[in-house]
């Protein structure tokens, strides 16, 4: 009885939690997702007299492999969650009759593969154990292929370093090579903060130059997407623009030119003429419609 | 009860083969990739039950061994992927077609 | 009688009588491969080697005359030529009367046109390539006759065919020597696969193809089969013989130079049909029906000759038609059996004399007349070539069958024999006779007798020694050779033991009731020859004469018909071929290229790179794989 109830609750919440991975549009959230579903199964093995392989999913796979994952995760960036919009037409329905075939012909075939009660695992972990049991076999009658996984565990961290590694085909940049570059490229001066010459400084309003026209360059593309994912945007027409093209392509490297910017000096200020200036507003923050 | 593990077992995996299908982040696909894995140990590990037999534990625990050298060398080729192509997406990496 | 038995020989002259093809052949290697080097001295090496082999023929000749009449059938084992299976074929040479006298004939007669060329040739810059086909030529010739089996005939069959394929376009600089050429070895080739194919049924039919081993068992096969030989073998002998309907090339062949129509064209290569229809005289013997082919074959060739030959102004193309004329004789004579064989090869023999002679003598005139050969242009030449007046008109005797001269006997052999045989047959060969006295007698007034109608600047003048030499002796071969073969039954005995006898031997006539027939038509046409061209003047251009001139004139239409019949039929079928080939074939293959290419094109956008796709195709495939392996494991 204890182990219907068990198997029932962690059934769906694994099983909501795969769905959630598949789902979910941010990569971290599948990443937990999935260890959810880990740790649930965890649990299901310990319940099948598997209290090893209940450890080990969670030392091996809990532990290490999902900290591999999210460490990878945080060096692509996690800035790569992607949209969920389809670009290969078609792929997506016939993924999910795919899956849902398999997994119909897969339910009903080996759920019709089992009759009878269990056997039970209690005569197999009789002597002294599920431990002592598995080791017996491993090594005595697996011990070969145990061998083998040895190799290829070798194996694999090699292939891995040897992937991984990046050799520097120049030397590495003095300080002195840094502001030469710097000063050859198109901003010698830092890039502008957010918020700069606007009525607030929260971290998602682009800044202004000094000519009036807004900075895409200090916009985050994180928040910005944010912002437009969310329809977080300011009511000022200019900026919302700013936001959305950052958020969709990145900032434009070319500003406008200040002879440009001459000809129409302040018109986002007349716009925002009306607002108080509010206070920094924590990152990340929603921010209302500029002009409240 | 066997049953019922192996149904899970059989959701779990489907599941998974659709996110690998569906999701173009290549570490969410890995992510999926790992969910089927874990589906057919459930499996495995309820065999060994039903047959009173430690073997299906065996072989879910060299499953596990070898999905950790996979994870390993697939997370190393993505990130040797993404540094070069400055993308994640496996749909960006299909250079090898007609 | 029965053929005597063909027996092994070894040793004595008989034994190295393949000298007699290895001298010309060597010739023919030395002058070709030596080139230009042999120039100065190659003709007289040509003729060295001609004679010598002359020379071994008349030793060969003697020792089998001092054999016992029965023993003359002698066969010399040279090696193994075609070791293969149930086709073993020996190569050996027969030594027996039939072929021994073509042998002497051809070197014979073969060597005095070699003589006559040195003089003939002497301005010719590629006289020594011309004595090498001259002796490639006599050695293909004594191979066919002389060899054991119907392989060896065939190689020298062919040979006979090369040599008169590039001695025909000796002259290749001419276009109408050249396309004389091919068309002499097309029409051959036609008769060449008859023959080929003859050799194959007698082949399945015996198991061998050597005539020890085929010959005198030819009367265990059935007549059909018999006739089918006999009948592939004929078309192989219409083509070699110019016999209708295979004789449009010989006419055209007229563009060799002058001692090859001789050679070849007159007294040798041209009766190598005859050689083969005597020498399988035993399958003809069994097939009746063929028999009476061949007859038909050579009265329909004699006419078909005589009537071409009155037509020709041409001096060689006349004489083509007379020698397509008598060939059609043999055949005729051929064709009759053993009783006719005998008849037929000396004819063969009389007429390889004066033939030659008369074609020697036509060069003559040519080489007088600055290379004319229009006899409107010719005219009073007796007074101007004594010599040649002299052996041209015994030549001319000979043939139209004065009495007492070769033709007599020979041709008069060849009626009486035929008359005997088929009333209709003997009396066409009296026809034929007639029509021979006639168109002879005009070639020879309007050569040497009547009104002088040379071009201007032509000043005729008697040939130098050399070619006049070879002239007197043919000569002299045409006026008694006829009666030293016939008279006392000589070449019938000396044949009896290679061809067989008939119970009764023909009694020889002087004097017969056919002959003074034959003799009388033969007068007419000679008399009303001479009235219209003897006595009264001969126009320098032809008139445009009636139908049967143009009938005659054009060859009787043999041309036009084999290009109704062949030519154009043939040419069409060439179109239909390549209309086919370009649109049909090419069109499969090339469409099969095309759509495999164009599906290949499209079906190549399902690699589309998206490794997402791939994974669904696996995913379904997998899906399936479980579907099917539940089907199968619940049936």
């Amino acid at each position: 009885m204890g182990e219907t109830i068990t198997f029932w609750v962690l059934a769906v919440v694994s099983v909501a939690a795969a769905f959630g991975l598949v789902f979910s549009r941010k990569a971290v959230y599948s990443a937990l997702m999935l260890g959810v579903v880990m740790l649930s199964l965890a649990v299901l093995y310990a319940v099948q007299d598997a209290p090893f392989l209940a450890v080990v999913q969670i030392i091996v796979y809990t532990g290490a492999v999902m900290m591999l994952f999210l460490f990878v995760l945080m060096l692509v960036g996690v800035d790569s969650s992607d949209s969920l919009v389809e670009t290969i037409k078609g792929q997506r329905f016939w993924a999910f009759v795919a899956g849902l075939g398999f997994a119909v012909l897969l339910a009903v075939g080996i759920g019709n593969a089992v009759v009878g009660d269990a056997t039970g695992l209690a005569a197999a972990n009789a002597e002294g154990g599920n431990v002592q049991g598995l080791a017996k076999l491993i090594f005595t009658r697996y011990v070969f292929a145990f061998e083998v996984t040895s190799a290829l565990l070798i194996t694999a961290a090699l292939g891995a370093m040897v992937l991984a590694h990046r050799e520097r085909s120049e030397p590495k940049a003095t300080q002195k090579d840094l502001a030469r570059a710097r000063f050859l490229g198109d901003h010698p001066t830092p890039l502008p903060g957010p918020g700069t010459y606007a009525r607030h400084n929260a971290i998602d309003m682009p800044a202004l130059l000094p000519d009036g026209s807004v900075s895409e360059l200090s916009v985050n593309r994180v928040i910005a997407r944010h912002d437009v994912e969310t329809g977080r945007l300011p009511e000022n027409a200019r900026l919302a623009a700013a936001i959305r093209q950052v958020a969709a392509h990145g900032p434009r490297t070319e500003q406008p030119k200040v002879v440009q910017a001459v000809a129409e000096p302040a018109e986002v200020p007349v716009a925002a003429e009306d607002d108080p200036p509010t206070a920094a507003r924590p990152a990340g923050t929603p921010v209302e419609e500029e002009g409240k | 009860m066997t049953t019922h593990y192996l149904v899970l077992s059989a959701l779990l995996f489907a599941i998974g083969g659709i996110g690998v299908l569906v999701r173009r982040n290549a570490i969410v696909v890995f992510m999926c990739v790992e969910l089927m894995l874990n589906a057919c140990n459930l499996a495995f590990v309820a065999f060994a039950r039903q047959h009173g037999n430690l073997q299906g534990q065996i072989i879910a625990f060299f499953v596990m061994v070898v999905a950790a050298a996979e994870v390993v060398v697939g997370l190393a080729i993505i990130v040797t992927i993404f540094r070069t192509r400055r993308s994640a997406s496996v749909d960006d990496a299909n250079l090898l077609k007609y | 009688m029965e053929p005597a038995e063909i027996v092994q020989h070894s040793g004595g002259v008989i034994g190295a009588s393949w000298l007699m093809i290895a001298l010309p052949l060597l010739g023919a290697a030395i002058l070709l491969l030596t080139g230009r080097r042999s120039d100065r001295a190659g003709h007289l090496l040509g003729v060295a080697m001609s004679l010598a082999s002359f020379v071994v023929a008349v030793l060969v000749f003697f020792e089998l005359i001092g054999l016992g009449a029965d023993s003359r059938r002698r066969v010399v084992e040279l090696y193994d030529f075609l070791p293969s299976g149930s086709l073993d074929v020996k190569m050996g040479l027969l030594l027996d009367p039939l072929s021994i006298s073509f042998a002497l004939l051809i070197t014979g007669v073969g060597s005095l046109i070699h003589i006559y060329s040195i003089g003939y040739m002497a301005h010719d810059p590629n006289r020594r390539r011309f004595f090498a086909y001259l002796n490639l030529f006599v050695a293909a010739m004594l191979l066919l006759v002389l060899a054991d089996n119907y392989l060896g005939l065939y190689i020298g069959w062919e040979g006979v065919g090369l040599a008169s394929y590039l001695l025909i376009g000796f002259w290749q600089h001419k276009p109408s020597a050249a396309v004389a050429a091919k068309k002499a070895f097309i029409v051959n080739r036609v008769g060449d696969m008859g023959l080929a194919l003859g050799i194959f049924v007698i082949f399945t039919t015996f198991g061998t193809i050597s005539y020890a081993g085929t010959l005198p068992l030819a009367g265990n096969a059935s007549t059909g089969t018999l006739t089918l030989i006999s009948l592939a073998l004929l078309l192989g002998a219409c083509g070699k013989s110019a016999q209708v309907p295979l004789q449009s090339w010989l006419l055209d062949a007229m563009e060799g130079p002058t001692p090859v129509s001789a050679l070849i064209h007159a007294a040798t290569m041209v009766t190598a049909g005859v050689y083969l229809v005597v020498r399988s005289g035993a399958f003809f013997e069994g097939a009746p029906t063929a028999q009476l082919v061949v007859t038909i074959v050579g009265v329909v060739t004699l006419l078909a000759g005589a009537i071409i030959g009155t037509a020709k102004d041409d001096i060689k193309k006349a004489l083509a038609g007379s020698t397509m004329s008598q060939i059609g004789y043999m055949m005729l004579a051929a064709g009759l059996g053993p009783a006719g064989y005998a008849v037929a090869i000396a004819h063969l023999i009389a007429h390889g004399f004066f033939k030659a002679s008369m074609f020697l003598g036509a060069g003559s005139v040519m080489h007088a007349m600055n290379d004319e050969v229009n006899m409107r242009r010719y005219g009073g030449l007796a007074s101007v070539m004594k010599i040649t007046w002299i052996t041209f008109g015994l030549g001319y005797l000979a043939i139209i069958g004065f009495p007492l001269l070769s033709g007599y006997w020979t041709k008069d052999g060849i009626i009486e024999a035929a008359m005997e045989h088929n009333q209709i047959l003997g009396w066409l060969a009296v026809l034929g006779a007639g029509i021979t006295g006639f168109y002879m007698s005009r070639l020879f007034f309007m050569t040497f007798h009547g009104r002088r109608r040379w071009e201007e600047g032509v000043h005729p003048h008697e040939s130098p020694a050399v070619m006049t030499w070879p002239l007197i002796i043919l000569s002299i071969g045409s006026v008694f050779g006829g009666a030293f073969l016939i008279l006392g039954n000589r070449m019938f005995e000396f044949l009896a033991p290679a061809v067989g006898r008939p119970e009764e031997a023909p009694t020889v006539h002087a004097i017969s009731t056919i002959g003074l027939v034959t003799l009388a038509v033969v007068a007419v046409g000679a008399v009303y020859a001479w009235l219209r061209y003897g006595r009264a003047a001969v126009p320098e251009v032809a008139p445009r004469g009636s139908f049967l001139t143009t009938f005659a004139r054009r060859d009787l239409y043999g041309d036009a018909l084999n290009e109704a019949l062949f030519m154009r039929p043939g040419q069409w079928l060439t179109r239909i071929a390549v209309f086919f080939d370009n649109r049909g074939i090419d069109g499969l293959v090339n469409g099969l290229a095309a759509a495999i290419g164009g599906t290949s094109g499209r079906l190549r956008r399902v690699q589309t790179g998206f490794v997402r796709s791939y994974a669904l195709s696996i995913f379904f495939g997998a899906a399936l794989l479980v579907g099917a392996w539940f089907v199968v494991g619940n049936l």
